[in-house]
């Protein structure tokens, strides 16, 4: 289908990374089901390294897709370059969204912010300054 | 593939594709030249026109007038009516919250010109109550414009009672039939029925052709200007293959229009029977009371546009009201207004039939959509939480 490029399909076709991880270090959970779209990220960290990563989404095409790409991204990776996800990184590592698409890399960027957040708050460790 | 998406577009039928292939080639005259060879071409678009004209029941070829499509016939339909009222002092129009974005925006910019207008209600089934039509009715309203059938839901709309109290009233009755022509009984005088809407591509007909039905005594504002083609009233060189290619679709629809119905609703019916079985699956639109080839369904708890990508990977061509095809993020505004909430509005999907539709295919498509429901449900968080009793079910 023209409408996304095939990196995005390859990435709704077979999403990694789908799932729940139970006692998970951070969860966060975005969007709005009215909306159409909801994201929810599960963050297992140790040594201030996300050391596993799964997410659940409801939502389009590209919703599913910008998921599975964020974990992707930030799995294996120091917590510091996850807090550095922007959602132009998700969309760029996709080959590009649709213009009235972008919001879905948008909700990745926010739903692992706030998985961070939730990890920090259990944690009492303190968030880097630039956070 | 599998297309179940007639109500979208058809395939041209074969009737229809060879008498179009004439007047590409060999009869190109324009039909407005005088000599011999465009008054042949000529001949075709009256050929054409009484056809159309005897198939709706119209009272006289003159009342037809041809168009691009629906969209096209729809606009200039409510324009008329409504600029016809606005000479007489009245600029109140009447319709309903389910119909065609063709009506919604043209009703829309007539607002902005300075008409009123009402849009009455549908309950859950998705059907007007003409009671509630004929006390949104003022003393200034000139136009009521109601769907002969929904084209998400399918439902049929009770456009003869509607023409009934119309006409007692002394208030022009558009209706679009874009969804109807060729697939149900379409009777301008007995339903009464001032100004009607068709598009030949929705019943097997080429695109770029569309009928505008104007009874008798009303005046059509152009919207095209130019040229005395359609006397007047639609300027510019007729589209003639595909005005004969409309006419011959139209003639063997309607001359199969009951096998072909019943053969369409039989398999409609096996469809939702298939699908209601899916848990948290709801139908949309009265079970009966809709086009024989309309099956429409929200299932809970996943978004329409995965749900669509995943059926054409599996083949099938479908359908859905989802904000996310649509490129806005509202869903649609059919399934708002029969009362579903945004949530499952966005869980929704359209499958159209053809007569050409078989029951493995429909059998395959029930197998197929509850193996990519259950599969998007997996991975829903929306889900989730309805099965762990978190949030309530909104489909039971």
């Amino acid at each position: 289908m023209a409408l996304y490029s095939e990196k995005v399909m390859d990435h709704f076709r077979h999403p990694r990374n789908v799932g729940v991880i139970e006692n998970a270090d951070g969860v966060g959970e975005v969007g709005n089901a009215k909306c159409g779209d909801i994201m929810k990220i599960y963050l297992k960290i140790e040594n201030d390294t996300i050391q596993d990563v799964k997410f659940e989404t409801f939502g389009c095409g590209s919703a599913i897709a910008s998921s599975s790409m964020a974990t992707e991204l930030i799995k294996g990776k120091p917590v510091s370059e996850a807090m550095a996800l922007t959602n132009k990184a998700v969309a760029e590592a996709l080959d590009g969204l649709p213009p009235h698409k972008m919001h879905c890399s948008v909700l990745a960027e926010e739903a692992i912010q706030k998985a961070l957040q939730d990890y920090y708050a259990r944690s009492g460790a303190t968030p880097p300054a630039d956070a | 593939m599998i297309y179940l998406d007639n109500a979208a577009t058809t395939r041209l039928s074969d009737t229809a594709l060879q008498a179009m292939m004439p007047y590409f080639q060999e009869q190109y005259g324009n039909p407005s030249s005088l000599y011999a060879f465009g008054q042949q071409a000529q001949e075709a678009l009256t050929a054409a026109r009484t056809t159309v004209a005897r198939l709706l029941n119209a009272a006289d070829p003159r009342e037809i007038t041809f168009t691009s499509g629906g969209s096209e016939s729809d606009n200039q339909a409510l324009r008329s009516a409504a600029y016809m009222g606005a000479r007489k002092g009245k600029k109140h129009l009447v319709s309903t919250t389910i119909e065609h974005h063709a009506v919604l925006h043209t009703l829309a910019a007539l607002e902005k010109e300075g008409f009123a207008v009402t849009l009455v209600p549908v309950p859950e089934n998705g059907i007007v109550r003409p009671a509630d039509i004929a006390a949104a009715l003022r003393s200034d309203t000139c136009l009521v414009s109601v769907m002969f059938a929904n084209n998400e839901i399918g439902t049929i709309q009770p456009v003869g009672e509607i023409g009934a109290l119309c006409r007692e009233k002394g208030i022009l009755f558009h209706t679009d039939a874009v969804q109807a022509a060729g697939h149900l009984d379409i009777d301008v005088q007995a339903q009464n029925i001032d100004l009607l809407s068709l598009s030949a591509h929705k019943f097997h007909g080429p695109r770029g052709a569309g009928v505008l039905y104007a009874r008798k005594g009303i005046a059509l504002t152009p919207l095209i200007e130019g040229g005395a083609q359609e006397r007047g009233r639609r300027a510019g060189t007729e589209n003639l293959p595909a005005i004969v290619g409309m006419a011959a679709a139209m003639e063997e629809a309607c001359a199969h229009r009951a096998e072909n119905a019943a053969r369409m609703a039989a398999l409609r019916d096996r469809l939702i029977e298939g699908l209601s079985a899916i848990p948290h699956s709801v139908l949309n639109g009265d079970k009966e009371r809709r086009l024989p080839g309309n099956v429409h369904f929200c299932f809970e708890g996943i978004e329409g546009e995965s749900l669509l990508l995943l059926l054409d990977d599996a083949g099938i061509c479908a359908s859905s009201g989802s904000a996310c095809t649509s490129g806005s993020l509202d869903p649609s505004h059919v399934l708002l207004a029969i009362g579903r909430p945004h949530e499952i509005a966005h869980g929704s999907l359209r499958l159209t039939l053809s007569p050409d539709t078989t029951q493995a295919e429909i059998d395959r498509t029930v197998e197929e959509v509850g193996r990519v429901v259950i599969y998007l449900r997996g991975m829903s968080p929306v889900w989730r939480d309805l099965e762990a009793g978190k949030t309530p079910f909104v489909i039971q």
